[in-house]
């Protein structure tokens, strides 16, 4: 064993001389309303230990009772990965001691998973898409919650101690592995985040799960290994354990990049292991090494009977599928005739939905666009929310482009009207008349204002006479300052001019 | 066939969690080895071509509907712990991670 | 025969206490407290129980009364005590399966068979004793004391369900729950003089049975009579959605059938000897025993046939390899963190993985933990194969032997066990001579079939004999067709119940 570590090679500089080779394996735990083999609530954010039976606690004599919304969910996930749904399968028993494991052994499934052999194109950045293929997708359950406590308070021997809340044991698991992504070489990274990217969309879309990562709904380890070139054998490879969001995918095999090619540089081997994923720092720490003593003793579920789900129910499940994301993204981008970039920060943004209601609202594309990417997203900036959050509906954003695409109110206005919807004043209509917003359009009203405002100017007056067009938006400040905003601009524009020809 | 040493039952020991003094390695150690021999004769009539039962009857797809039951109430979950502390079961300090 | 009045209610037979208890003879409480005056009596020396609930009982006992007293319809088993062994979790009764590492471990929840018994209103007594985690065949390997056996107090109860034979044989108990993962019903049954039946596997929920082996455990009755167990499969058996393995349909008619055999007629039943299952290694008075059964269902017009079934030879080593792998996983949730002892190291530093590693190595006792290394061993990495796989298979050959011998016969039958009650001690250091009491109730366990014990005789050494029955999965109505008919045949030429035979056993302390 080595005492020190080798240094981190530049990025770019390892991905010149080694090929990389990543693999994935994502847990999404599932939105059924109660726990894989029991009926315990899997609400989020409970007090400790109050979703619990006698079955999520591993207490003796319980036995687990499969739930078949879950079993549905695994389906719909296998199938929107294009894999071959098992025509019968069992669970397994993953035996290995933990506090968190109330039984001591993970209810999973091993050598018989319910999904295999599928793929999924994913979209780069730039639009390149990668197709990554898919082993398999297997059911299984998740553990509890530690929690550490340390110091000299402990109770145990006043040692340092653990909490532990079962709540969390026994929420469904689906486990996506795919198979070695190779021939990506420096974009290793970046498919690493979009194919994580591209799960919790398809996850959203087939509504298995809310997917939020910051919840751990969803969760990844990756796989590293390096070999001189593409032609050599598969290198040793690391796992990078629960790494929780897609800018840490991405990341995180970077960094492993960078510390593998410095091991390998030194001459060293890279031991196959388990790492941590260290958010703060960007690094990767040494785990469990993979070695002989770990020997789960797999054998198939007793206490479960072997699911074998019939041809018709899986096609009947194939029939309520919904386009996947990146098919549906493609159809939208060219509907509303986006840039690829506008179309990234909308995806990025999570506004697809929104716009597409607001278009359905009646909205041009475009200004559906404007609104959710401009205005709006400000506003969930500020308020530190996401934006299908803020209390607006695409319907009430499409009203109230409506009423610009009918002149009835200009831009400035527009976002008056925004304000009042989101302080709760009803909607875009409602708000027009409340505060009085409409814009005034009716010569006589304007003529007056224009006069003051000219009769209180006459130095500009006699610039614009002098052929200077710029002064005249002093003027129609000042007209706009004394309508209370409620003036067509434009309008006010050509009464000025008429008006200083005139004098 | 086998011979299962004493290094053996302590490597079992370990993978179970189970402690064992000096005289129970000796003893298992001899006693398996006994076991072992009279039960590998299994491997004699298994042959390739016959299928393995894991369950005693050929049931398939038995589901529970998604719908939630009563919990154990926290005081009963924690009734039995050796100890517990703020609704959680209290446990010795974990060293290695998983 | 006895002659008081609390005495005489305890020698009555679980049908005959629920027909008086229906026709206001007696109350629930006079039955419960007889029964509870009995254990004070003479589980000194029996010690059947682990634990008795003389308070539970007798309210359950004053509620069932009360209803009956106010016209309610009951289940007809209402009011007629059982003991429960004491793998099955009970709510707010102590429940340890005989381990130490259980100790004062009170579950939060009921099982469901015990869900059952108390809605048809059962008064629980107690809780039986067993070899530790059921892993025995004489009771011997409890953490808590070894039962002794009615018949002769130095003798094995058998096991692992020596608790509630012995309170069935000493008349402790009119009704008891057993579970049979090996032969741990039938073979108590055997040795005690008392029935046993193990139900086809999912006919009886496993839910809130401490598990042993998933795919072989079964709970079922434990009782004196055939009648008895029928009426009290019947309580408890039945689909449970909380067990996957749960039969999807009821079996019904167990105690039609029982009262139909009860005539003694078996014409047209084909009865098939399983040839692999008697001769070398049983007791010449075993042999001789099952012959003369053999006579009397000829007698009763039923057809005698050989079958061979030529893999049982290897049940016994698949049996243990599959029973070790299971209990190996089953057994790892005692660990000391969620729930029963908890043992520190005396030295080091003190981690939960070192935790569990004391709490295990002082919580279980040697059976158990030879089991445990033995599955270990059998399920890792580079043995499964060999070990657990190829017993997988071997439970498929019998199988296709059980469905060939079912082609040719209804019912198939042998000694339950190969000897009668040896002495305490005679084999606790022999674990292979053992394992060797469960060869004839192995096979059924592998394949999931029904099975029965009825005592039948007594063999030279003047201990009692059994005589098993075994049935088709789903068939467990033929069980007490054959068993009661057995049974009134044999009574009629022994002019009453086997257990009449049996020493009266000394009694302490007062009854009322
Ligand atoms: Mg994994
Ligand atoms: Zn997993």
């Amino acid at each position: 064993m080595s005492t020190t570590t080798p240094p981190l090679v530049d990025y770019d500089e390892a991905i010149s001389r080694f090929d990389p080779v990543i693999g994935i394996e994502v847990h999404v735990e599932l939105g059924t309303a109660t726990k894989m083999f029991d009926g315990a609530s899997t609400e989020f954010g409970a007090e400790p230990n109050t979703q619990v039976t006698p079955v999520s606690l591993g207490l003796p004599g319980a036995l687990p009772a499969l739930n078949g919304k879950a079993v549905e969910s695994a389906i719909k996930i296998g199938l929107a990965l294009n894999c071959e749904i098992a025509e019968l399968c069992r669970f397994a028993r993953k035996n290995y001691f933990y506090p968190d494991v109330p039984k001591n052994f993970q209810t999973s499934q091993y050598d018989e998973p319910i999904a295999f052999d599928g793929w999924i194109d994913i979209e780069l950045d730039d639009g390149e898409v990668v197709r990554v293929e898919i082993e398999r997708a297997h059911m299984e359950e998740d553990a509890g919650k530690n929690t550490h406590v340390g110091g000299a308070t402990g109770r145990i021997h006043g040692a340092e101690y653990s909490l532990v809340d079962y709540n969390r044991a026994g929420i469904p698991l689906v486990e996506i592995v795919t198979r070695p992504i190779t021939g990506v070489g420096d974009r290793a990274p970046e498919v690493a985040r979009a194919y994580v990217q591209t799960l919790r969309d398809i996850f959203r879309a087939l509504d298995v799960s809310e997917a939020r990562m910051e919840r751990g709904n969803v969760r990844a380890d990756v796989n590293v290994s390096l070999r001189a070139t593409p032609e050599a054998p598969l290198g040793t490879r690391t796992e990078t354990k629960n790494v929780n969001s897609f800018r840490s995918v991405e990341r995180a095999v970077r960094h492993e990049i960078s510390r593998q090619a410095g091991v390998l540089d030194a001459g060293r081997t890279v031991t196959q292991e388990t790492r941590h994923w260290h958010e703060d720092t960007g690094v990767t720490t040494a785990g469990r090494v993979k070695s002989d003593a770990e020997d789960y003793r797999y054998f198939p579920e007793p206490d479960l009977v072997p699911v074998a789900p019939s041809r018709e129910w899986v096609e009947e499940i194939r029939a309520t599928l919904p386009e996947m994301p990146v098919a549906r993204r493609r159809r939208l981008q060219t509907e509303w005739g986006y840039a690829d970039a506008e179309m990234r920060d909308v995806v990025n943004a999570g506004a697809i939905e929104l716009i597409e209601a607001t278009v359905a609202a009646g909205a041009a594309p475009a200004a559906a666009r404007k609104w959710w990417m401009g205005e709006l997203a400000r506003t969930a900036k500020t308020e530190g929310v996401e934006l299908a959050d803020l209390p607006v509906t695409p319907e009430q954003i499409g009203q109230l482009q409506q009423l610009v695409d009918a002149g009835r109110v200009n831009d400035k206005l527009a976002r008056q009207v925004l304000a009042g919807v989101l302080a709760g004043e009803g909607s875009p209509e409602e708000v027009v008349t409340a505060r009085g917003l409409e814009v005034v359009s009716d010569d006589g009203a304007l003529l007056a204002a224009v006069d003051e405002a000219l009769a209180a100017q006459p130095d500009v007056v006699e610039k614009i006479r002098g052929g200077n067009q710029g002064p005249v938006g002093a003027i129609i400040g000042a007209v706009m300052k004394a309508t209370r905003g409620q003036a067509d601009a434009g309008r006010v524009r050509e009464i000025v001019l008429e008006r200083v020809q005139q004098g | 066939m086998s011979t299962i040493s004493r290094e053996e039952v302590a490597r079992l020991a370990g993978l179970a969690r189970i402690d064992l003094t000096e005289s129970e390695l000796t003893r298992l150690a001899g006693e398996l080895d006994v076991i072992v021999d009279s039960v590998a004769k299994v491997s004699e009539i298994a042959t390739e071509d016959v299928a393995a039962t894991s369950h005693p009857l050929p049931l398939t797809n038995v589901f529970r509907a998604d719908v939630p039951e009563e919990p154990l109430p926290v005081a009963d979950a924690l009734a039995g712990a050796p100890s517990a502390e703020g609704g959680r079961f209290a446990v010795p300090q974990i060293l290695e991670e998983d | 025969m006895a002659t008081q009045p609390s005495s005489d209610l305890t020698r009555r037979t679980a049908a005959q206490l629920s027909e008086a208890l229906r026709a206001g003879e007696v109350t629930s409480v006079e039955v419960t407290q007889a029964h509870l005056d009995r254990i004070a009596a003479v589980d000194g020396a029996v010690h059947a129980f682990l634990h008795v609930s003389a308070e539970e009982a007798l309210a359950t006992a004053r509620e069932v009364d009360a209803r009956r007293a106010a016209g309610e319809e009951l289940h007809p088993l209402a009011g007629v005590p059982i003991a429960v062994k004491d793998v099955v979790v009970t709510k707010g009764l102590p429940t340890t399966a005989g381990s130490k590492i259980l100790e004062g471990w009170v579950p939060p929840y009921d099982a469901t068979l015990v869900e059952r018994l108390r809605a048809a209103g059962l008064p629980i007594l107690g809780k039986t004793n067993m070899d530790e985690f059921a892993m025995g065949s004489s009771t011997e390997h409890s953490a808590y004391g070894t039962t002794h056996n009615p018949w002769d107090l130095d003798r094995i109860p058998g096991g692992s369900g020596g608790g509630s034979a012995a309170a069935l044989a000493a008349y402790e108990a009119p009704l008891a729950i057993g579970t049979d993962t090996g032969g741990s019903i039938r073979q108590p049954g055997a040795v005690t003089g008392t029935v046993g039946v193990k139900p086809t596997y999912g006919g009886v929920s496993r839910y809130g049975l401490i598990a042993l082996a998933s795919s072989l455990d079964q709970a079922g009755p434990v009782t004196r009579t055939v009648l008895d167990s029928a009426l009290l499969h019947e309580v408890i058996g039945g689909h449970d959605p909380r067990d996957a393995t749960s039969l999807p349909e009821d079996l019904p008619g167990l105690v039609a059938a029982a009262r139909a055999g009860q005539g003694g007629d078996l014409t047209g039943v084909r009865v098939g000897v399983v040839d692999e299952l008697n001769g070398e290694g049983y007791q010449p008075g075993v042999r001789a025993r099952f012959e003369e059964s053999l006579e009397l269902l000829r007698r009763a017009g039923a057809e005698v046939v050989h079958v061979s079934c030529p893999h049982f030879g290897h049940a016994l080593a698949a049996y243990y390899l599959i029973l070790p792998s299971e209990a190996s996983s089953n057994l790892a949730k005692f660990d000391g963190m969620r729930f029963g002892l908890r043992v520190e190291p005396t030295e080091g530093t003190v981690t939960a993985e070192r935790v569990m590693a004391a709490t295990r190595g002082q919580g279980f006792g040697d059976e158990v933990k030879r089991r445990i290394i033995l599955g270990t061993y059998a399920l890792s990495a580079g043995y499964y194969d060999a070990y657990y796989g190829s017993a997988q298979k071997v439970r498929t050959l019998i199988q296709q032997d059980f469905a060939a011998a079912f082609e040719q016969a209804d019912v198939l039958v042998s000694p339950t066990a190969p000897t009668t009650a040896f002495r305490l001690g005679e084999k606790l250091d022999d674990p292979l001579a053992m394992y060797l009491n469960d060869v004839a109730t192995i096979p059924a366990n592998l394949a999931g079939v029904p099975g029965m014990s009825v005592p039948n005789g007594l063999s030279e050494d003047g201990l009692p004999v059994g005589f098993q029955i075994l049935a088709p999965a789903r068939a467990d109505d033929r069980l007490y067709r054959v068993g009661a008919a057995l049974e009134t045949l044999l009574e009629r030429e022994w002019g009453g119940p086997l257990l009449n035979r049996a020493p009266e056993l000394a009694t302490e302390g007062t009854t009322r």
